[in-house]
């Protein structure tokens, strides 16, 4: 990066991985963490143009979003990597996790050294590419997971599709082991969800939605942890949704597997009664869950049993969203409000301020293994200089997406991002 | 030479597999069949050991190798050799096994050399028929002449097996020649590594007493020889392995993967290669560290070895 020295005072510095929560400085050097201490720079100049005064705001590594669907390639008029990466600084976001359903898909190891040139000359944020667990994401062929591996994929996932035969699933994930990578699935059997716009109850009923049952998650769960426990790969469910799989996940950790899970920024904060009447900015995949099922997902991000937190960040226009319900398209943007809803967790005394950013920094990168999401000496200088107490209401006209579909639209959230840096450049300073 | 009246050789008056053989009865194969690969080297091939003898070579599956080698071997020996293949039998016209061994049976031969696409199937014909079965392949389960001729191989370059480590590479899941090498290598005393992805090794192939690999360089070091498997055609598109260019990249054997073995490590291969899937072409023609040409040389010698051995218990 570049040669420069930023040196950051009076924070109040968060690295969830080393549990440091207390005032201090952090230097920054050559794009790295340099030095970080409780009295670094405390008798600075303040007016030193190399010197940021944090005013006690919160100095935390950058976020990492593990599942962010672009437009790109194919489908750039709804959401190029560039367009993503400016959503993504300003949320606080520093690493995009992108999901390998474009057109064309991310199956080849040539268009996974695409993205990344892509990312490199276009994206103000890093872009750590996950490629397709089978060709053209039709669950029939796995891909090419070795040489997709060596171009810089950094697991392997069919996004939002469940790969519905169990015996490419099991050889799937039996040669994935073999080369010691993550398999990010799906967990919603496309059988029983056919055609579902919704979850099944009484919601659903009332406005007559074609709906699928909670369970097609739990089923698929059961059904990867089991083949997990046979082919020994590394696996981490993309982002689960229902209290079922969370007590089905938890048992397998407590068995000792290799199983991680996520959870939606939106299925924190609403459930299915939020959809209305037919709002379809709210008709995500899996769908918005009853109360039980959302609460439920709190106390897993408490509890530790849901890893991380993602935004599902899948961007669409009028076209396709501006549908009756049940043929609207599924998705919500969500890189520039994952952080806001994050928070919302600890403003509302489920778990620490710290915990809640471990779900976005260092856990992920553990995950994922990516070289990011600390604080510590030699890390990349990527962080977030947010202010947790500030209010922030979602106004899709402000977002920095070039797609507006938010499902937060008029909601009021704590806490956003003030500034953003990626390899020690600012990236992002709110306005 | 020997003759009918000759020690035996074999306690069973079948060559099933490898497994239910003894290593002093492996050793005196390997010791007779030295006795036919020298014959093989001279002018004249032939004796007449099996002189009025009938082999009848039934082969289920194409084999232009195998069934070859087994019909010079009869015919070296003196035997009346009769080739039967599936396309030309009544098998394709809805005939059982069992009724085929007994048509068989009726027409009185002495040794009849089985090659099936099922697991067992040299088994079944071994008890419906009066006459000594070869199993020249019983599907996923054994081919102890193949086996046998590697042995022959590596014993005439090492010497013996005592502290040689061997690594099988490639296709173990659905290798018939991997199982009959796997249990001969070990009863003679070698170390045996199996290399493999996940997708292509069969479960708890570490209960064969073996080490398992999934990445082949970590496989390759040290070792003394190198046996490649062949990945069949319908397998490496997909459904076991994503493509045939990641699978030489990561496990076809290259200059650069053989450099983890021990030098002057020997390659085998029992054939048909496919070159650029398991094998790079520079390897497999490299008479330096390849025995491929001697092993098909070998599996003349083993098989008139198996046919002598089985002749001395015949009435």
């Amino acid at each position: 990066m570049n040669g420069r020295r930023i040196a950051f005072r009076n924070a109040r510095l968060i690295d969830p991985a080393s549990g440091l929560d207390a005032k201090g400085g952090l230097l920054v050097e050559n794009g790295r963490i340099a030095d970080i201490g409780p009295r670094l720079f405390n008798d600075a100049d303040k007016n030193d143009p190399e010197i940021i005064d944090c005013r006690g705001l919160v100095l935390a590594p950058g976020l990492i979003d593990c599942r962010v669907f672009t437009g790109e390639p194919g489908a750039e008029h709804r959401e190029s990597l560039q367009s993503a990466s400016e959503a993504a600084a300003a949320g606080g976001v520093t690493t995009m996790v992108t999901m390998p359903n474009t057109d064309p898909v991310i199956d080849e190891p040539s268009l996974v050294d695409f993205l990344k040139r892509r990312a490199a000359a276009t994206a103000k944020v890093r872009v750590a590419p996950m490629a397709a667990l089978t060709r053209k994401l039709a669950g029939e062929v796995m891909t090419e997971i070795g040489l997709l591996k060596e171009a810089g994929a950094v697991a392997f996932t069919d996004g939002d599709r469940t790969v519905a035969n169990a015996r490419v699933m099991r050889r799937a994930l039996s040669y994935a082991a073999t080369f010691d990578t993550l398999v990010v699935g799906h967990a919603e059997d496309p059988d029983l969800t056919q055609g579902a716009a919704m979850t099944e109850g009484e919601f659903a009923t009332r406005m007559g939605l074609p709906a699928g049952p909670a369970l097609a998650e739990a089923i698929i769960a059961e059904r990867d942890i089991r083949l997990v426990e046979l082919t020994g790969a590394r696996y981490h469910f993309g982002q689960i949704s229902t209290r079922a799989s969370l007590e089905v996940i938890a048992a397998a950790k407590a068995r000792g597997l290799p199983i991680t899970c996520g959870v939606s920024a939106h299925h924190l904060a609403l459930n299915e009664l939020d959809v209305g009447l037919y709002y379809t900015f709210r008709k995500v995949k899996p769908p918005l869950r009853s109360e039980d099922d959302r609460a439920a997902m709190v106390e897993g991000v408490a509890s530790g049993v849901i890893d991380v937190i993602v935004s599902s960040h899948e961007p669409q226009g009028a076209d396709t969203k501006r549908q009756p319900f049940g043929a609207a398209a599924f998705g919500t943007v969500g890189l520039e409000t994952l952080l806001p809803v994050a928070l919302s967790v600890h403003h509302n005394g489920h778990a620490s301020l710290s915990h809640v950013l471990k779900a976005l920094t260092s856990t992920p990168a553990r995950v994922l293994g990516l070289n990011a999401g600390t604080l510590t000496k030699g890390a990349p200088a990527d962080l977030v200089l947010l202010d947790d107490g500030e209010p922030f209401v979602v106004n899709e006209r402000k977002l920095h997406s070039r797609a507006h579909n938010t499902a937060f639209e008029g909601r009021k959230f704590q806490g956003r991002a003030r500034m953003t840096f990626v390899g020690g450049e600012c990236v992002y300073t709110a306005g | 030479m020997t003759s009918a009246s000759a020690s035996p050789i074999l306690k069973s008056s079948h060559l099933l597999g490898i497994e239910g053989i003894s290593a002093p009865e492996v050793t005196a194969l390997l010791d007779l069949a030295e006795t036919y690969a020298a014959l093989n080297r001279g002018a004249n091939k032939k004796v007449a050991l099996l002189k009025g003898r009938t082999l009848v070579n039934l082969f289920f599956e194409a084999s232009t190798r195998t069934q070859s080698s087994f019909e010079l071997a009869g015919k070296r020996m003196g035997a009346d050799v009769l080739n039967m293949s599936v396309k030309t039998s009544s098998v394709s016209k809805g005939e059982t096994l069992i009724d085929t061994a007994a048509t068989l049976n009726a027409m009185r031969p002495d040794i009849l050399v089985v090659r099936h696409h099922d697991s067992g199937a040299a088994e079944l014909l071994s008890r419906k028929l009066d006459c000594s079965v070869v199993n020249a392949g019983d599907g996923q389960h054994e081919h102890p002449t193949q086996a046998l001729l590697d042995a022959l191989t590596i014993r005439r370059r090492r010497g013996s097996f005592n502290g040689l480590t061997v690594a099988i590479c490639g296709d173990i899941l659905h290798s018939r020649v991997a199982r009959s090498n796997i249990r001969l290598l070990s009863l003679m005393g070698a170390r045996v590594r199996l290399i493999a992805p996940g997708t292509l090794l069969p479960a708890q192939a570490d209960r064969f007493g073996v080490e398992v690999f999934t990445d082949m360089r970590a496989g390759l070091a040290g070792v003394d020889i190198v046996m490649m498997l062949r990945l069949q055609l319908e397998r490496m598109t997909g459904a076991f392995v994503p493509s045939t260019r990641e699978y030489f990249r990561f496990y076809g054997l290259d200059r650069e993967k053989l450099s983890f073995a021990k030098p002057g490590a020997l390659v085998m291969h029992p054939g048909p290669m496919n070159r650029g899937v398991e094998i790079a072409s520079d390897i497999a023609d490299d008479m330096e560290v390849s025995l491929i040409a001697e092993q098909v040389e070998m599996g003349v010698a083993i098989r008139m070895a198996v046919l002598d051995a089985l002749s001395r218990g015949m009435k």
